[in-house]
């Protein structure tokens, strides 16, 4: 546990004892803090004995920084005391919008990527790293449909954002496999091209086909083990930039732990030899 | 187009047909993959109501559930930004629904799901030992108890809404006649884990009063008030052991 963090898991209620007990070398966990916005009780007490133990990241889905208005100020609040208590090692967000006009809509939804978007995005941005008196990583988004009216492509967007705000990035190498699939380009020119400096964190996770449009339509649905393009991808990222924290995302269809953890293994290997090598 | 008419009109389209989508978004309404959002943000909701309502779904089936809950969805997104305590409305809305199918005690079964989830997520505190009522029958009487920040209680008057949630949210194969009578529940949180108990309706207006600052000798007034009968000490022992209780002022320490 006082070794850096190389490859974590996504934490679940299901396999909380089995993950409070394991001491596997690099671990850590990640949890959407949206979950543990509580004044107190018995989910606060469990992530408290976790992080007692374990790394921690906090990886939200809800402050919709993408929307044309502030993030909501209640979030900010209960996450900066969540992020107080917890003193997660790394804190992230979308590249994306859910709350609009008061009312929260579940997922991550897209946007065209203008100027006008950008600077909005660039303001949310700054204000919540204020407010959580931390930096934030910056996830890329899965991609279904084609957009209209993008001024900017994505990794020009995310780059910009960091530079205008100091805030970092976080690839999720399955959303790039499945948005490559889904508007078709080459995966591999995206992961070459991103930046390296402000990569804080990249996310493994499993895909599936859409039930109705079958190969036409990839969902990042997290229900499946890491595919093998997918790996072969995050080889060739980490090949580039180094070693960085790596998550495997897995939220339905959910394994044992142990699978977990084997599959968290080969990243952690993956990862290490780079380490051993620089 | 402006970023914020853009989300207008996309937010809109989620809950619309495509062919009835504005036009700047129809673009987008119109491609198959739209049906990615419009599903996880339904379902997500749904899925979040059913998390929060498990005795609900159980009286009533999944498939009544969730088609009851989608048009609450349809009515009220979460109004905050987690979905861990929404429904605050739903026992509400589904006291409408649910008459209008010959369920009107539904509402009831789902004001206590509601209550279970405010006593899991309420603040932290230490719950009051019997032994702090050790004190002269002038003093205690004079004395106010609060309530814990994670105690919640009910009285249903006319039916026995307790039992069917108990037997619902704890999944009892009980499947014996019920004792059509009213019924009250106390849900709190007295080491960690949720727990739940029957309630007198004195011992409810006992916590009533409580509830309200009023003295230990006028909440006990009130409990007699509805059984003249009661055994206060064997009442205020009960609520104490469950933990409904976080502190005792004595009228001193409250001039002091």
């Amino acid at each position: 546990m006082n070794q850096k963090p190389t490859a974590g898991l996504g934490l679940k209620p299901r396999h909380f004892e089995q993950a409070l007990e394991c001491r596997a070398a690099g671990l850590w966990f990640e949890v959407h803090p949206e979950n543990y916005v509580v004044d107190g009780g018995p989910r606060l007490a469990w992530l408290t004995q976790i992080r007692e133990r374990h790394p921690v990241s906090l990886h939200g889905v809800s402050l919709s920084l993408a929307a044309d208005a502030p993030p909501d100020a209640g979030l900010l609040r209960r996450l900066r005391a969540l992020a107080d208590r917890i003193e997660p090692f790394m804190v992230s967000e979308h590249l994306a919008w859910s709350t609009w006009r008061g009312a929260y809509r579940p997922d991550l939804l897209p946007f065209p990527r203008t100027s006008e978007a950008l600077a909005r995005i660039c303001a949310n941005v700054s204000a919540s790293q204020d407010a959580l008196g931390r930096r934030l990583a910056i996830e890329n988004p899965s991609h279904y449909l084609r957009i209209d009216g993008h001024e900017w492509g994505e990794i020009d967007f995310l780059a910009e954002l960091a530079r205008r705000t100091g805030c970092g990035l976080l690839l999720d190498v399955n959303n790039v496999f499945v948005s490559a699939a889904n508007l078709g380009f080459d995966p591999r020119t995206y992961i070459d091209a991103f930046p390296c400096a402000p990569l804080m964190e990249i996310h493994l996770a499993g895909h599936s086909r859409d039930p109705a449009m079958g190969d036409k339509l990839l969902i990042d649905s997290h229900d499946a083990p890491v595919a093998e393009s997918v790996w072969a991808l995050h080889s060739r990222l980490v090949a580039r930039t180094g070693p960085r924290p790596t998550l495997i995302e897995r939220d339905d269809h959910l394994p044992e732990f142990d699978v977990l953890l084997d599959e968290r293994e080969r990243a952690h290997d993956a990862l290490r030899e780079l380490a051993k090598a620089a | 187009m402006s970023l914020a008419a853009y989300q207008d009109a996309f937010a809109q389209a989620l809950f619309l047909d495509p062919e009835d989508a504005d036009p700047r978004v129809a673009h987008l309404a119109a491609q198959p993959a739209f049906a990615v959002y419009r599903n996880t943000v339904m379902k997500g909701c749904i899925d979040a109501l059913e998390a929060n309502f498990p005795a609900v779904t159980r009286l009533v089936g999944e498939e009544w559930f969730r088609e009851a809950a989608r048009r609450y969805v349809t009515s009220q997104l979460p109004r905050e930004p987690w979905l861990l305590t929404y429904g605050a409305t739903f026992p509400a809305f589904l006291s409408e629904y649910s008459s209008a199918v010959g369920m009107p005690w539904l509402a009831e079964v789902a004001r206590l799901d509601r209550l279970w989830t405010c006593v899991h997520t309420a603040p932290d505190d230490a719950a009051l030992h019997a032994g702090a009522l050790a004190l002269d029958p002038a003093s205690l009487a004079r004395a106010r108890l609060s309530p814990h920040p994670a105690a919640r209680w009910a009285w249903f008057d006319g039916a026995p809404i307790y039992t069917i949630w108990r037997r619902n949210r704890e999944q009892d194969a009980d499947a014996s006649q019920i004792d059509w009578h009213g019924e009250g529940a106390l849900i709190t949180r007295p080491t960690g884990a949720v727990q739940w108990t029957e309630l007198e309706e004195s011992a409810c207006h006992f916590l009533n009063a409580c509830g309200l600052g009023l003295t230990v000798l006028q909440a006990m007034e009130a409990a007699l008030e509805v059984d003249p009968d009661v055994d206060l000490r064997a009442l205020v022992s009960r609520l104490i052991e469950a933990g409904a209780f976080s502190a005792l002022t004595t009228p001193t320490e409250v001039t002091a």
